[in-house]
């Protein structure tokens, strides 16, 4: 008899966060049998700590507010190099997808004529997320949680997929083990959907959780799909830079929403200064209209009053705030200063209250008396696995994703908000692409014996070696190479040395073991997840090393340029070539006339 | 360099014992950096639960020097120096292994709750003044504090009981101005609403400040009681129609 469990379902959704809840909601809702898996408990994922909002135009705050200008933002944020169709659908989508969430029971905060309200957020040219104070995932993921689970929705929790398999070049099923008691499993399916998030725990300081090691970044890139603009990698402008213990932990771009200012040890308002030429004429130039915008947004009212500059897109404000510091700048502990202080006191905490708790109980620091010490944080990957926009299809028969491990939406920079309603927009198409193709596949694939004992026997070595390598120390290896030489700026040299060690550390890994047995170790899961780590970031230097030049998110000190002519049209793509990497420059699909003419149009106005 | 020593429950299925172990103190530090340490330095074994590290996922949950709270957010300075501090799983639930308990029968007692069901012909229009308190309770992390310490379920085993993270779902979606369903019956039979004596133990625990008791539990009693007991308040729903 076999020592695993077997499952079987039509559609496998790896990843419960919102982008695998709203897919398995749908392919659920379609009539086939949905099975839904993730490493934590039911309502944990990432999804859960999003705070400041969901970007969708409703236009409820600001009328002129469509998609055509959310669709622009988008683009221009991710400088251009976004798939242009999954931005449009994107940007089509997103309001009815939030609408149906209000319809599943979510509660958003409300404008003074009883609609969903919307708030300001970096590089959104108009008041345009939907939000729940500062605790939108929350509301989000319990929302399409309950959903899910009155659908009949099958949920394996604190389960972990090592291996995807396949029938061919078809998807198969998925191997894993339960955390619990280390029991294995093996997953039947017809088709697969990737929901697994991103890969910060690459990173040593990151706003990530323990789950973010780029998991299903590894089991496509394993399987044989791309994994597209790796380079890409967001570091949020404010992390908390004080206590040690807390360092990187979030501080939601809602502050600067909501007013908030980011000064230098000297007092100077230094986002001014950073302003992109191509971008300078959308925001205030002086306190005065920086400060009357914020009182007209408070006030619910229009104003003529251009943005603070604080609203910059998060790649030229993460780059300001290091540029500050490394110029001996910054604020006691590495950072710069974030102040919200200057308003009442009673707005600030019903406005930003885990923001106010997070900073009172853990740092000691009242946000609505004084200033907040910021600094950037690895937060986000842009980079994932490519997929066909309108059905999140891989080039994988039967293999989907969709969420943080997808690529494609948001190019070289991502704005904020844009994540969440990424989350359903694709989560819901990916979810219906699936379901479609597992009702259209003919026959059952079969797994094979060989390819399940391989799985086994490769989650069992680490244990066979109880005196190998630890894990631990492994991952923090990898966290220097990873902030050291494939940071926040870049450079040839630095990317190369971090190449070679990453290399090195490949052939350590061979060698990591763990004590104990198989029952909640945490330590030989991390066995696991360095393998997936280690893929991620070798991928993540491999493109960054490539791309020469600097756009969005990626900075090379030695390529400072925006290169239009070359680099603006084309993707690095990263494949499997047996044991080695691959790595191509593929084209960047083409957008249609009638979309290239919304930025060849007049800019759009300020509200 | 200052240090801690950490007592932490190690062991399986119930089966264990108490070990110490020494940890230096980093300014700001809380108890899950130390339990964090312990598995970098001592042991990569000891089993955990964790995600945000920022009191939003509800994960860390633990006794801490008996009292149940987040890991994430018990700060290591308010204990004083030498002191020892306990670290042990919650223990409303069946142990699995050293500081991870088995909360599966939460997602099961959710399951039975019947769903939000708005009105068909709602145009969701509404107002914060009524969505404030639906708010409140919607902050609910899913920590399982408030079910660790309510006597009901802790001391009587009394799993016919919801619980009060579930007095404060059901509350949630009873209060939205848009939802059509009567629950009081449900609460009644089902959720063994009337168990509850109002010790106020889970509003105490609560990391989220939802006042379980007094906004949650209380009204629904009185849902209840109006629906069941109340034979004129009865007749007058019948007249004029419910009064969500
Ligand atoms: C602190 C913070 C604040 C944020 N704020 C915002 C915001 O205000 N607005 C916004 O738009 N975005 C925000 N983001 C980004 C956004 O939250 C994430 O990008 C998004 O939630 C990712 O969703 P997802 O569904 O792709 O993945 P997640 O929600 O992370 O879910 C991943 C799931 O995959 C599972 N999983 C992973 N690997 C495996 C495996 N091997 N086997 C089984 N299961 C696996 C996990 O258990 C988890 O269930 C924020 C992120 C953070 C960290
Ligand atoms: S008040 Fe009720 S729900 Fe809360 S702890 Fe006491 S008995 Fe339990
Ligand atoms: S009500 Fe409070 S204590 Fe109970 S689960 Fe929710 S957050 Fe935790
Ligand atoms: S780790 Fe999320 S609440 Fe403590």
């Amino acid at each position: 008899m076999a020592d695993y469990e077997i499952h079987e379902h039509d559609v496998l959704v790896i990843g419960a966060g919102g982008a695998g809840l709203r897919a398995a909601i749908e392919a659920s809702s379609m009539g086939v049998s949905v099975g839904l898996v993730c490493k934590s408990l039911l309502g944990k994922a990432h999804t859960v700590m999003a705070e400041g909002g969901v970007a969708a135009a409703l236009a409820n705050v600001d009328p002129k507010d469509g998609w055509e200008t959310h669709f622009q933002d988008t683009m221009k944020g991710g400088k251009m190099l976004n798939n242009w169709r999954m931005a449009q659908l994107h940007a089509q989508e997103a309001p009815e997808r939030v609408k149906e969430l209000e319809r599943w029971g979510a509660v958003f905060d409300r404008t003074k004529n009883g609609k969903i309200l919307q708030r300001a957020f970096g590089g959104h040219t108009y008041k345009r997320l939907c939000h729940v104070g500062d605790r939108t995932g929350l509301e989000m993921i319990r929302t399409l949680q309950d959903r899910g689970v009155h659908q009949g929705i099958k949920v394996y929790m604190e389960c972990c997929v090592s291996r995807l398999l396949k029938d061919g070049d078809k998807i198969a099923g998925a191997f894993g083990y339960y955390r619990e008691d280390g029991r294995f499993v093996l997953f039947k399916a017809k088709a697969i959907v990737l929901a697994t998030g991103g890969v910060g725990k690459s990173f040593t300081v990151t706003s990530n959780s323990w789950e973010y090691t780029g998991d299903g970044h590894a089991l496509a890139y394993d399987a044989g799909a791309d994994l597209i603009d790796m380079e890409f990698v967001q570091f949020h402008p404010t992390g908390m830079v004080w206590p040690p213990g807390v360092r990187g932990i979030l501080v939601t771009e809602g502050v600067r929403g909501e007013g908030g200012i980011l000064r230098n040890k000297d007092g100077e308002r230094f986002m001014y200064k950073y302003l992109p030429e191509s971008t300078k004429k959308d925001f205030a130039e002086t306190d005065e209209e920086a400060k009357r915008w914020v009182d007209a947004a408070l006030a619910g009212q229009q104003t003529d009053a251009r943005r603070p500059p604080e609203l910059s897109t998060r790649d030229n404000v993460a780059r300001a705030i290091y540029q500050e510091v490394k110029a001996g700048r910054g604020s006691p502990h590495g950072g710069v200063f974030l102040d919200i202080s200057y308003q009442d006191p009673e707005r600030v905490k019903k406005k930003l209250p885990s923001m106010y708790h997070q900073f009172k109980d853990l740092a000691d620091v009242d946000i609505t008396a004084g200033p907040m010490e910021v600094g950037p944080t690895m937060h986000y990957i842009m980079g994932g696995v490519r997929v066909d926009a309108e059905t999140a299809q891989t080039r994988v028969p039967g293999l989907f994703a969709a969420g943080e491990c997808s690529g494609g939406m948001h190019g070289a920079n991502r704005l904020g908000g844009n994540s969440l309603s990424d989350l359903i927009v694709f989560g819901k198409r990916a979810g219906a692409g699936a379901a479609e193709y597992a009702k259209k596949l003919e026959g059952k694939p079969t797994v094979s014996d060989d390819a399940v004992k391989a799985a086994q026997e490769e989650m069992e070595a680490p244990l066979s070696r109880p005196d190998g390598k630890n894990p631990y120390d492994i991952a923090k290896q990898l966290n220097q190479i990873m902030s050291t030489h494939v940071g926040i700026y870049r450079e040839e040299k630095e990317l190369e040395a971090g190449i070679a060690k990453l290399e090195e550390l490949k052939e350590q890994v061979k060698h990591v073991g763990v004590k104990g047995n198989r029952a909640y170790n945490p330590g030989w899961h991390l066995c696991r997840d360095l393998r997936n780590m280690i893929i991620c970031s070798e991928a993540i230097a491999r493109s960054a090393l490539s791309r020469k030049e600097s756009r969005g998110a990626h900075s090379r000190l030695d390529y400072e340029n925006t290169d239009d002519e070359v680099w603006g049209h084309v993707n690095s793509a990263i494949s499997r070539d047996g044991d080695k990497m691959k790595l191509e420059l593929t084209p960047k699909p083409e957008m249609p006339a009638e979309l290239k003419a919304l930025f060849q149009k007049k800019e759009p106005v300020n509200a | 360099m200052r240090e801690a020593l950490l007592k932490v429950f190690r062991g399986e299925k119930d089966n264990g014992e108490y070990v110490t172990y020494k940890v230096p103190i980093e300014e700001g530090m809380v108890v899950l950096d130390a339990i964090h340490y312990i598995q970098a330095m001592y042991d990569p074994n000891l089993a955990v639960r964790w995600n945000c590290k920022a009191a939003k996922c509800g994960s860390c949950s633990a006794e801490v020097n008996g009292r149940p709270s987040l890991m994430c957010k018990s700060r290591m300075d308010k204990f004083v120096d030498g002191e020892e501090i306990t670290v042990q799983p919650i223990k409303s639930f069946p142990h699995v292994k050293d500081l991870v308990s088995d909360v599966s029968w939460n997602y099961r007692a959710n399951e039975k709750i019947p769903a939000f069901t708005p009105a068909p012909d709602a145009d969701w229009t509404f107002y914060q003044e009524d969505i404030d308190r639906v708010q409140e309770f919607r902050k609910c992390i899913e920590c399982f504090l408030c079910q660790d310490v309510c006597h009901v379920i802790r001391d009587h085993d009394r799993k016919d009981f919801l619980g009060p993270r579930f007095m404060v779902r059901s509350a949630g979606l009873d209060m939205h101005p848009l939802d059509t369903v009567e629950r009081a019956k449900f609460l009644k039979e089902e959720g063994g609403i009337g168990l509850c004596n109002i010790t106020k133990c889970c509003t105490e625990v609560c990391p989220e400040s939802i006042h379980i008791t007094d906004n949650a539990i209380i009204p629904l009693k009185e849902r209840v009681v109006d629906e069941f007991y109340d034979p004129i308040a009865k007749f007058l729903k019948s007249v004029f129609g419910n009064k969500k």
